[in-house]
C-alpha cells in the first residue's frame, strides 16, 4: 500500500511519497516517482490506481500549463487545489478516478501551502496530511513532533522518523521514499532514501 | 456597394471585409455615449441614457451600467436586449470560472472570453453579430485597476480612456488630450463628465439624462458604486456642466 505525506515548514513545503510500483503480490520496480512538478512553484504527490494516477496527475499538470500559456500568469496553490479538486468531483458519479493527492505549493504572496485531496473530492487545506497505511503512522508522528515554522533541517529530520516508523512497523512496508521540496525557489528534488537500489534502467 | 455579401454574416466580402460586423457598429454609432477613465484609485464609468421620460421607474435598475461580478462592472452602448444577453454570458463564465477555482475571475480573462462568444457570431452559426460595445472596468490582483473595450467583432483591448457610442471619435480626441496618467478618480469623473457634457446632442445636462460609477478599493474589497441622482446633480454644479452645451466650461 502506498504512502504519500506532507507538511508545511518555514517558507517551504516538503511532500514525500514511497516509490515502489506494485502489481498485486510482484514488486515492479523501488524508484517509481509519484510525486509531480505540476509547474514551476508546485508539487503533486499521488497514490492510488496506478493508470489513474498518472492519467489523472498528468491531465492536471497539463491543465495548469494551459492555462499559464493562455492567461500569462500562473495558477495559484488554491485555485490549483480547487481545480484539481473539482475534476475529481466531477468525474466522482460517472467514472471516478482513485487518486489520492497531497498538493504543495509556494505563492509569492502567501507563501507555502499544502492541500489534502482525497479520491472522493474532499479538499482540506493543512499543515500536515498523509494517505495510505503509512498515515497511521505518518500522522502520529508528526502529530507527535510538528511545529509551525519548522526549517528544513528539522522538517527532513521528521520526515526522516516518519519513514523509519514505516519501514519498521508497516508490514509489506516500502523499501524507498521520495521527498520532494517547494519553496520561493522553486519544487524540486531533495533526497531519496533507498534502503534497496534498484539497477538503473537503460532508456531504450 | 457589394450587396450580396451583406446577408450572410458568415462570410467575407470581396474587399475582405465583414459588412453585418460593420453595420452593427453603425447600429452602435446611434446609441447613447458612454465614456470610461482608468485613474489610479479606481475607474470611472459615465453613461448617457437616452430614454428620459419622467413615467420611468429609475429606482433599481441602470440603463447603461451593470455590474458582472464583485470585482467587474460594464457600461454598455447599442442595442439594450442584445446586451442584456451579453452581460448575462459575462456573469455566468464569472461564475464558472470563480466555481473552478474559488477565486475571481481575472479582468481580462473575463472579457476576453466574452469576446471570444462574440466572435463566434462572426464566423459561424449564420446568427447576428450582437449589437453591442462594452466598455468593462474591474480590479483584480494581477494587474489592478483596467479599463476594457470591445465591440461586436470580438476584437476588445485596454485602455486608460475609452469612449463608446455615439460621437464617441470626438470623445476619444477629447479624452487624448486632456488625460494624464497620474489622473485621480476625481479628477476622472470631472474629465468624464466634461467630455460627455461636450459631446452630448441635448441642450441641458441633468443628472436625469446620466448614469456614473466608480470602481475602486474600500478597506481592501472593490466596490462598485452607482452615483445617486442627488449627488450626480451636484457634481455636476460642483465642476460646472450643468449650462447648455453650447456654454460648458
Amino acid at each position: 500500500m502506498e504512502s504519500v505525506f506532507g507538511l508545511v515548514g518555514k517558507d517551504f513545503a516538503i511532500v514525500v511519497a514511497d516509490s515502489s510500483a506494485v502489481h498485486s503480490i510482484l514488486l515492479h520496480k523501488t524508484n517509481e516517482d509519484k510525486i509531480m512538478l505540476l509547474d514551476s512553484h508546485k508539487l503533486m504527490g499521488a497514490s492510488g490506481e496506478t493508470g489513474d494516477r498518472a492519467q489523472f496527475t498528468e491531465y492536471i499538470q497539463k491543465n495548469v500549463a494551459l492555462y499559464q500559456f493562455r492567461n500569462g500568469i500562473p495558477l495559484t496553490t488554491a485555485a490549483a487545489a480547487n481545480f484539481t479538486r473539482g475534476e475529481l468531483a466531477t468525474a466522482l458519479r460517472k467514472n471516478p478516478y482513485m487518486v489520492n493527492i497531497i498538493l504543495a505549493g509556494y505563492d509569492k504572496e502567501t507563501g507555502p501551502s499544502l492541500y489534502f485531496i482525497d479520491y472522493i473530492a474532499s479538499l482540506h487545506k493543512l499543515d500536515k496530511a498523509a494517505f495510505g497505511y503509512g498515515s497511521y503512522f505518518a500522522l502520529s508522528m508528526m502529530d507527535r513532533h510538528y511545529q509551525r515554522d519548522m526549517t528544513v533541517e528539522e522538517a527532513v529530520n521528521l520526515v526522516d522518523k516518519v519513514i523509519m516508523e514505516i519501514r519498521s512497523r508497516l508490514v509489506v512496508a516500502p523499501p524507498n521514499f521520495v521527498i520532494k521540496i517547494v519553496d520561493k525557489d522553486g519544487a524540486r528534488e531533495y533526497a531519496w532514501r533507498e534502503s534497496i537500489k534498484d539497477a538503473p534502467v537503460i532508456a531504450s | 456597394m457589394s450587396r450580396r455579401y451583406d446577408s450572410r454574416t458568415t462570410i467575407f466580402s470581396p474587399e475582405g471585409r465583414l459588412y453585418q460586423v460593420e453595420y452593427a457598429m453603425e447600429a452602435i454609432g446611434n446609441a447613447g455615449s458612454a465614456i470610461g477613465i482608468l485613474s489610479k484609485d479606481g475607474v470611472v464609468l459615465v453613461g448617457e441614457k437616452k430614454v428620459t421620460s419622467k413615467l420611468l421607474q429609475t429606482s433599481a435598475s441602470t440603463e447603461k451600467m451593470y455590474k458582472i461580478d464583485d470585482h467587474v462592472a460594464c457600461a454598455v452602448a447599442g442595442i439594450m436586449s442584445d446586451a442584456n444577453i451579453l452581460i448575462n454570458t459575462a456573469r455566468v463564465q464569472a461564475q464558472r470560472y470563480t466555481y473552478a477555482y474559488q477565486e475571481p475571475m481575472p479582468v481580462e480573462q473575463l472579457v476576453q472570453s466574452l469576446c471570444d462568444t462574440k466572435q463566434g457570431y462572426t464566423q459561424f452559426g449564420g446568427l447576428r453579430p450582437f449589437g453591442v460595445s462594452f466598455l468593462f472596468a474591474g480590479w483584480d490582483k494581477n494587474y489592478g485597476f483596467q479599463l476594457y473595450m470591445s465591440d461586436p467583432s470580438g476584437n476588445y483591448s485596454g485602455w486608460k480612456a475609452a469612449a463608446i457610442g455615439s460621437n464617441n471619435q470626438a470623445a476619444q480626441s477629447m479624452l487624448k488630450q486632456d488625460y494624464k496618467d497620474e489622473i485621480t478618480r476625481e479628477e476622472a469623473v470631472q474629465l468624464a463628465l466634461k467630455v460627455l457634457s461636450k459631446t452630448m446632442d441635448s441642450t441641458s445636462l441633468t443628472s436625469e439624462k446620466l448614469e456614473l460609477a466608480e470602481v475602486f478599493l474600500s478597506n481592501g474589497k472593490v466596490k462598485y458604486q452607482v452615483c445617486s441622482p442627488g449627488a450626480l446633480s451636484k457634481l455636476l454644479v460642483k465642476f460646472g456642466v450643468t449650462q447648455p452645451a453650447a456654454d460648458a466650461s
